[in-house]
């Protein structure tokens, strides 16, 4: 490879279906070098198939685009060689020891040292103690720790994470994207499909899609900004009842209790001012709000469900 | 099932569990496919096979002829063995050289030399003999033949010993059969069951060890990650044929050494003729139990079609039962499977010393097997998840 391309990942037009059900139509989506891309999504939404298409693992019926600059529907092995793939069930050898997983990577990759390699890996991933224990007998945190570092072992220069914190506790999790943005800072580029919002913000873009359409692309605020969403948040006595009586009413796209807090949102500003006005009473305390990530994921995926399900 | 539903609901709890137990199951059967495939094919093979294509009193066994007479005599004798049904004359050999290559390769199971003035010394009542090399090493094969060639003997000549040779067809036979049992003369079935039980082991074993192996991958969700990785399809499976190539030259070891020196098996043949052949028919069943990995789905029908392909090696290779004895579709069927070629390969090599070029043949079948296998193990290998 001469010299590294700007664009990681470069990619028009993708379609996939399995049994004739389309699990990803039309999709275009562009990484930069550096950055961590979010890829969020409902259940069954296309995620896992795009990032398997990305890195061979799939073939696409249609659709072109490069991968580290590599085509993706002829040069697999290129792709593969440069990329660490990180499935989204723990996917080591479970009869095998640590360190006999990590050598193992080593040598299919083709490292020059694979033993030492793999020491080098345990001790950053702070396993030294246990390398000789079975890959199965560590907890979930632990289990991803691994999967991660064996997919950093051989040095990519792109990470796909499919869902890789499912399952993983809070401090798991921080110390998790804390080593993420730290190879991102070394230059690695980062596409990570997730459910938590939380981590979503921690992205520096993100892309969302649904019924294998790609919906939204840019950064947390401008995701925000493009939804032309407003909010209100309502709080108060007997929040449940309002909430139903809320969800019947025009003009209300989104009722979401969050706490002891309900999120109400709707496409039409002036609608839900007016829908505002209207239940006001006593007892009840309407603030506008600026919507949340969450409010509007979920409001696309509503409109989504209208337009393509 | 409506009515049978209603019913279960007045039964006691207990039975309503076992119920709801037994309807998921043969839901479950229902939807694998090749569970109830098997289930169904398993017996109707069984009973043709052991219905039509075994026969423990085979007939039509070939034969070789070397008739250095050339009488009407001689003439007639073949003809009469061949009214026999036992012998399938499949050689006119001109010349003795020609009768061991073709016992040792097993091409033919019984020579049979007529010697030159066959036709004067039975006129002069000389009693001629005519000699008969039986291939002993599957006593069962030529036993009834054998029987057959005695009673023969008595009748043959009666009808065309008239007049001045009248006095000839007085009992017993003008002539003597002299039969020569080779490579195992006492007919000894053990002899012929423990070098069968080298390759029948040998393939179930084999078989089953890289049967699971891609199949385990795939359940166990490593497959992903393998695939992700930059590494082709030949090198996974030749990665995973090569351990247990090892793992099968000690298995024949340790076969080998409970032959020789615990049921007594004399090894005649050339030591490495036997490991390098034995080794060529480990690779040949470790692809086929590789094939069978790409192909099934999960490690149970990997074990079913291991199971599958089992049967009928050891029911129509000749293990069981004399190969020659069998219709000729078995016959077809039993010289593509892998056993069939080694138990000529390792009879020969053991009772019979035979050598690679007495063995030229069945070495290539099985070479030819072992790469049409990996070939389509290569082929049926998914490289991808599509």
């Amino acid at each position: 490879m001469s010299e590294a391309p700007e664009i990681v990942i470069d990619v028009r037009g993708l379609n996939k279906s399995f049994d004739g059900k389309k699990v990803v139509e039309d999709l275009s989506m562009q990484v930069r070098r550096g950055r961590i891309h979010g890829f969020l999504g409902p259940n069954g939404s296309g995620k896992t198939t795009t990032i398997r298409m990305l890195c061979g693992l799939l073939t696409p019926d249609s659709g072109e685009g490069t991968c580290l600059g590599f085509d993706i529907l002829t040069r697999q092995r290129e792709i593969k060689r440069r990329t660490g793939y990180m499935t989204q069930r723990f996917s080591l050898y479970a009869d095998l020891t640590i360190r006999e997983n990590l050598e193992f990577i080593g040598r299919v990759y083709g490292l020059r040292d694979p033993a030492a390699r793999a020491g080098e890996a345990i001790e950053r991933l702070g396993l030294g103690g246990r390398a000789n224990q079975l890959a199965s007998e560590l907890s979930g945190g632990w289990k991803q720790r691994l999967a991660l570092g064996a997919c950093i072992m051989p040095r990519p220069e792109l990470l796909l994470l499919d869902e890789p914190t499912a399952g993983v506790d809070p401090k798991a999790r921080r110390d998790f994207w804390d080593e993420i943005h730290q190879l991102a800072h070394e230059g690695l580029t980062v596409l990570v499909s997730t459910h938590y919002m939380d981590e979503a913000e921690r992205c520096h873009e993100i892309a969302y899609i649904a019924y294998g359409h790609l919906l939204a692309r840019g950064t947390v605020a401008e995701i925000i900004a493009q939804s032309h969403l407003s909010t209100f948040v309502v709080s108060g006595d007997d929040l449940a009842a309002l909430a139903e009586i809320l969800k019947q009413t025009p003009g209300v796209d989104m009722v979401a209790p969050f706490g002891a807090k309900l999120h109400v949102a709707g496409r039409d500003a002036a609608a839900l001012d007016r829908v505002a006005e209207q239940f006001a009473a006593p007892g009840l305390v309407w603030e506008r709000d600026a919507p949340n990530l969450e409010d509007v994921f979920i409001d696309m995926m509503s409109r989504a469900r209208d337009n393509y399900s | 099932m409506s009515a049978a539903r209603e019913k279960a609901s007045f039964l006691p709890a207990a039975l309503e569990r076992l119920y709801a137990v037994f309807v998921k199951e043969l839901i479950q059967l229902r939807r694998d496919r090749l569970t109830f495939a098997t289930m169904i094919a398993i017996p109707v093979m069984q009973l043709i096979l052991f219905g039509f294509a075994i026969n423990s009193d085979p007939k039509h066994l070939p034969t070789a002829v070397l008739d250095n007479d050339h009488s009407a005599f001689s003439r007639l004798f073949i003809t009469a063995l061949k009214a026999t049904d036992y012998f399938d004359i499949r050689y006119a050999l001109s010349a003795p050289e020609e009768i061991d290559p073709l016992l040792l390769s097993g091409d033919v199971n019984f020579a049979i030399e007529i010697p030159q003035d066959f036709a004067r010394k039975l006129a002069r009542g000389e009693n001629p003999a005519i000699l008969v090399v039986a291939d002993a090493a599957d006593p069962t094969a030529v036993n009834g033949a054998a029987m057959a060639l005695n009673g023969m003997a008595a009748q043959v000549f009666t009808r065309e010993l008239l007049g001045p040779l009248q006095r000839l067809s007085s009992k017993p036979a003008p002539y003597e059969v002299r039969l020569q049992k080779r490579y195992n003369p006492a007919g000894e079935t053990r002899l012929n069951i423990v070098p069968g039980l080298v390759g029948t082991i040998l393939t179930l074993t084999m078989l089953i060890f890289t049967a699971l192996s891609v199949t385990r991958e795939v359940e166990r969700g490593t497959m992903e990650s393998l695939l992700a990785m930059p590494i082709n399809p030949v090198e996974i499976m030749l990665g995973k044929i090569l351990p247990y190539a090892a793992v099968g030259f000690l298995q024949m070891a340790l076969i080998a050494f409970a032959a020789r020196f615990i049921f007594k098996v004399p090894v005649v043949g050339n030591l490495g003729t036997f490991v390098t052949l034995t080794m060529l028919f480990i690779v040949a069943n470790l692809s086929v139990g590789y094939t069978f990995s790409t192909i099934a789905k999960n490690q149970l029908q990997a074990m079913q079609m291991s199971f599958f392909f089992f049967l009928p090696s050891i029911l129509l290779s000749g293990f069981m039962f004399p190969f020659r004895g069998m219709p000729d579709w078995a016959q077809d069927i039993g010289s593509i499977l892998p056993l069939t070629h080694y138990l000529r390969i390792v009879r020969g090599v053991m009772l019979k010393g035979a050598g690679f070029a007495d063995l030229a043949a069945d070495t290539a079948a099985l070479g030819a097997f072992t790469l049409a296998a990996m070939t389509i193990a290569v082929l049926r290998f998914r490289q991808t998840l599509d």
